[in-house]
């Protein structure tokens, strides 16, 4: 037995098959890059000629490296947040759509099995684009500024990403019928995740500091830090610059000689960890109605099921 | 192997299924009939475990759908009503995938799924992508589908619904093997005579209540389903169509060059009787036969649309 057959669901496997036999797979990785690509080169033409006070051109060096990274890296987030919707909210309504679900339903594969297998194979395809957009961040490394271990983290971060948005998607997708519904409602929370979260800090840091700007002992600690770990812009920015978390928790330059309560990019990964794992349980609780009782049932078999009975473990 | 006890769907305000009961023993093809709405769809995907139900229970197997859906699933084939396709599969890959969702090993597949294109007669297909497949191949594919776990009991909601007659036609002769190889077949159709030549029973429901279920013969007995009799003798026939007129279970007759055609609401120990009368009498009778009534009669004689109301 081969790796794939022992590693690859059968669910899996159709996953892939189908994805990749559409043209729409290629043209996607393609104007990906291409997207990125037009980000990278744009960023060097404008500081290379275009902030150029002398009129001639200016030498690329480490620190627009460095800018020129932190400009990709939120290009890059921004683009996984529109696509990971799209490829994960209509995996199981579409399905439905498509009348294909009810016999996938009969078959011996549980729901866990084709959740996950949906989701992995959308995170898959994903993972696929990110990758592929290596080729761009390597001109980062050609004039340095940026270690591997930040290139490696990055990519973590947007893998645990799109699987925060993918489950979300997944998780829709399972509870409304109609796609279009499922993907207006996933990118809804991608916004507030994306957006809200952010204007929130915003407003409640400049508030803080209003209050506070006058006061002769300023609090050591601000609570408003929290908030942004829970913006995705937030914890990659702490992952590039640890200081961040501190100052975030310390405002008006109060007590910066204390550690931060807990670095963004962690409370992030802690947060949206059990997001993540709420989303896929309720995806796999929704997607049969029909489920295995409960051990303590079984043994009382002639009971007849009440409405409330309505799903069964 | 199918026991339905009080089953019962509500959705809402709104009855799909009172307390339905049904037995079907191993080897039964079982007709569902009914119109439109009356609760096949729900009572077979209730015994597909993809619609839990409001009370009562069903068994296929032995085994409660709703607390051993995963032992039931081994054993059921489940066609539904509409069903889909992945576009981008070819035939043969369609068929492995289901397999392996049924947990077949390859080796096994290797084998079973060119015996399976050759009884829904798709072997020459099985390259072909599935969307350029014509409807009914779709339909027979989608019927090899069931078939790829070797199920003892299939499900099939409305398998010939939207095909031309000569692919209805190619669905009922597959059917008619499956019913040799000794599966218990529920099938349900709108179109009763072709159930009518292979089922066994018949269930017939309406606006969710089991109206009669048993063999077709026996319901068609035990409604007085009102017979054509038809008569021919060598002469006397216009004195024998006056005779005709004044007999009990007649409700009606009709003269013609072809002979007498009578209403007869009696059952078959009248219809003797009738015709040792016509002989005592002294009338010269040709023949005497029952005109056939078929499944739509039956179906049309129970479901005068006076329940529920």
């Amino acid at each position: 037995m081969n790796w794939s057959r022992k590693w690859i669901n059968p669910v899996l496997d159709k996953e892939f098959r189908l994805r990749m036999r559409t043209p729409r797979a290629m043209l996607s990785v393609m104007l990906y890059i291409l997207a990125l690509g037009f980000i990278a080169m744009g960023f060097i033409y404008m500081t290379m000629y275009l902030n150029n006070n002398n009129g001639g051109t200016q030498q690329f060096n480490s620190g627009m490296s460095q800018m020129m990274f932190y400009v990709l890296s939120f290009s890059q987030l921004l683009m996984i947040a529109f696509m990971a919707p799209a490829l994960t909210a209509g995996v199981i309504s579409s399905e439905r759509e498509k009348q294909t679900l009810s016999m996938l339903l009969t078959t011996q594969q549980s729901s866990m099995t084709i959740i996950l297998s949906k989701l992995l194979s959308s995170l898959s395809f994903m993972a696929l684009i990110v990758i592929a957009t290596l080729p761009v961040y390597s001109i980062v490394f050609l004039y340095g500024g940026i270690s591997p271990r930040q290139i490696i983290s990055l990519f973590l971060f947007y893998l645990f990403i799109m699987l925060l948005l993918g489950s979300l998607g997944v998780m829709f997708s399972t509870i409304f019928k109609r796609t279009i519904i499922s993907i207006i409602v996933t990118y809804s929370v991608g916004i507030f995740i994306f957006l809200i979260t952010g204007l929130l800090y915003l407003f409640l840091s400049s508030m803080w500091q209003q209050i506070y700007s006058g006061a002769i002992t300023p609090p050591s600690f601000s609570w408003v830090g929290f908030i942004l770990g829970l913006n995705p812009a937030g914890a990659m920015l702490s992952l590039f610059e640890p200081e961040i978390s501190k100052s975030v928790f310390h405002m008006n330059g109060s007590s910066m000689n204390t550690d931060a309560p807990i670095q963004l990019w962690v409370e992030f990964a802690l947060v949206y960890t059990v997001v993540i794992i709420g989303s896929l349980w309720i995806s796999i609780r929704s997607i049969r109605p029909v489920r295995r009782r409960k051990k303590h049932k079984i043994m009382s078999q002639e009971k007849i099921m009440e409405p409330s009975d309505n799903i069964i473990n | 192997m199918i026991e339905i006890s009080n089953l019962s769907k509500r959705y809402g305000n709104f009855d799909a299924l009172k307390d339905i009961n049904l037995t079907i023993s191993k080897g039964t093809v079982f007709g569902f009939v009914g119109p439109n709405g009356a609760g096949k769809s729900t009572t077979m995907s209730i015994l597909a475990t993809l619609v839990l139900p409001s009370s009562g229970t069903a068994r296929v197997g032995g085994y409660e759908v709703t607390e051993y859906p995963k032992e039931v699933r081994k054993k059921i084939g489940y066609m539904p009503d509409f069903f889909g396709v992945y576009d981008q599969l070819k035939t043969i890959e369609y068929l492995h995938f289901y397999g392996a969702s049924y947990n077949i090993p390859r080796s096994e597949r290797e084998k079973l799924i060119p015996q399976l294109l050759d009884l829904v007669n798709l072997s020459d297909k099985s390259d072909s992508y599935v969307d350029s497949l014509s409807r009914g191949m779709k339909q027979r594919l989608c019927l090899a589908r069931c078939l790829v776990h070797d199920p003892e009991v299939l499900i099939l909601d409305e398998p010939a619904s939207g095909l031309d007659p000569r692919a209805r036609i190619e669905m009922r002769e597959i059917l008619k093997e499956l019913k040799l190889m000794g599966k218990t077949i529920i099938i349900s159709s709108h179109i009763l005579p072709e159930l009518a030549e292979m089922v066994d029973e018949i269930g017939v429901i309406e606006h969710g209540v089991m109206v009669a279920q048993g063999k077709v013969s026996d319901i068609q007995n035990r409604l007085r389903v009102k017979k054509i009799l038809h008569i021919r003798t060598m002469e006397r026939q216009e004195e024998l169509t006056a005779f005709l007129r004044d007999e009990a279970f007649v409700s009606g007759v009709l003269s013609d060059n072809t002979g007498v055609h009578v209403h007869f609401s009696g059952g078959e120990e009248e219809q003797a009787s009738l015709l040792q009368q016509m002989i005592s009498l002294g009338y010269p009778v040709l023949s005497f036969n029952e005109a056939q009534t078929n499944l739509e009669d039956v179906f049309l004689e129970i479901t005068k649309g006076g329940l529920g109301q």
